[in-house]
């Protein structure tokens, strides 16, 4: 199986999502510039962290013009598995493939550190290698991860279990004294109704090795192995 | 012809940026502040239309753009 990084001017976490991909996990991978338009023969695409186009606008705003968002857009509707990481997480929000919006972390500081993240759901093919409610240590890097939507499209998101990740304790526990950003309901990672298409903000492709801190970020791309493993014959291979 | 575009975030979400700001005049001495809501403007320069037709056309680059109707307000004024 092989995943596609696309790698938009900007991205700076292009190459460890690569890295993590085929180095750590086993899997080919490929870099896939943003003015391509095809996604060569991705099972899985991943959008990476950085700055795409500067951050211009609002985080992810420009990136929905880049030529590869066709193509990721058409992927994803054909039910193929899309992760948004970090700032991939703000371009899938901004091209429409997520519902919400984000807004300056609440107390305006930049949060770069390790903290614990629990699984919400294990149905996605980002999730389905994850014990239900397990907690990971992954890293987040950024400015802009207070994740908002107005209350009618958050009570749906969470009715029909969008809600992947939650920031908490290391035990697992959910509170305000967890929440790095003030992201609504202690929310760190989303999915579309179909499933197949995750955003979230914590950095699993930073936390692929011991060395690193935490290995914890391996079951999110081990879960899109495994799910590529189950759902193969389903899935229409994209040239 | 010109076109103004003013956005802000929507009263219900909270604005950080403009949380500081207005924390940051208190101290300057201006007890006064109650709020402060930090924005965005755009001048956008286009072909002369009518004024109706421009509004209506800045209006939905607004709307497809310059702002993220998900959180944000905009307002646009159109000069003559």
């Amino acid at each position: 199986m092989k995943f596609s990084v696309v790698v938009f001017p900007g991205s700076n976490s292009d190459y460890d999502a690569f890295y993590a991909a085929s180095r750590v996990i086993g899997a080919d991978a490929e870099l896939v510039w943003h003015k391509d338009t095809e996604l060569k023969g991705a099972d899985v695409v991943i959008l990476p962290g950085g700055f795409a186009h500067g951050d211009y606008l609002r985080t992810g705003a420009i990136a929905r013009f880049s030529p590869i968002m066709g193509a990721v857009k058409a992927f994803a509707e054909r039910g193929g598995p899309v992760l948004g990481i970090c700032n991939g997480f703000q371009v899938l929000l901004e091209a429409g493939l997520l519902p919400g919006a984000m807004v300056r972390n609440d107390r305006i500081k930049f949060v770069s550190r390790i903290v614990p993240v629990r699984v919400e759901q294990t149905d996605t093919p980002f999730t389905v290698a994850c014990k239900p409610q397990q907690v990971l240590q992954l890293p987040i890097a950024h400015g802009e991860g207070n994740y908002y939507a107005p209350p009618d499209v958050l009570q749906e998101i969470e009715r029909n279990r969008q809600v992947i990740f939650r920031y908490s304790n290391d035990a697992g526990e959910i509170g305000i004294e967890w929440n790095p950003n003030g992201s609504l309901n202690n929310i760190a990672g989303i999915s579309n109704r179909q499933r197949n298409v995750v955003g979230l903000m914590p950095h699993p492709e930073r936390a692929s090795e011991s060395a690193l801190g935490s290995a914890d970020g391996r079951f999110v791309l081990a879960s899109a192995v495994r799910w590529f493993a189950e759902h193969a014959d389903q899935m229409v291979r994209h040239a | 012809m010109k076109a103004r575009v003013y956005v802000t975030l929507k009263p219900s979400v909270f604005d950080p940026q403009g949380r500081v700001v207005a924390d940051a005049l208190v101290t300057l001495g201006y007890q006064d502040v109650k709020d402060v809501r930090q924005g965005k403007f755009f001048e956008v320069e286009l072909a002369d239309a009518d004024p109706a037709t421009a509004k209506a056309r800045v209006t939905e680059m607004a709307d497809k753009l310059l702002a993220n109707p998900v959180i944000e307000s905009y307002r646009v004024e159109v000069l003559q």
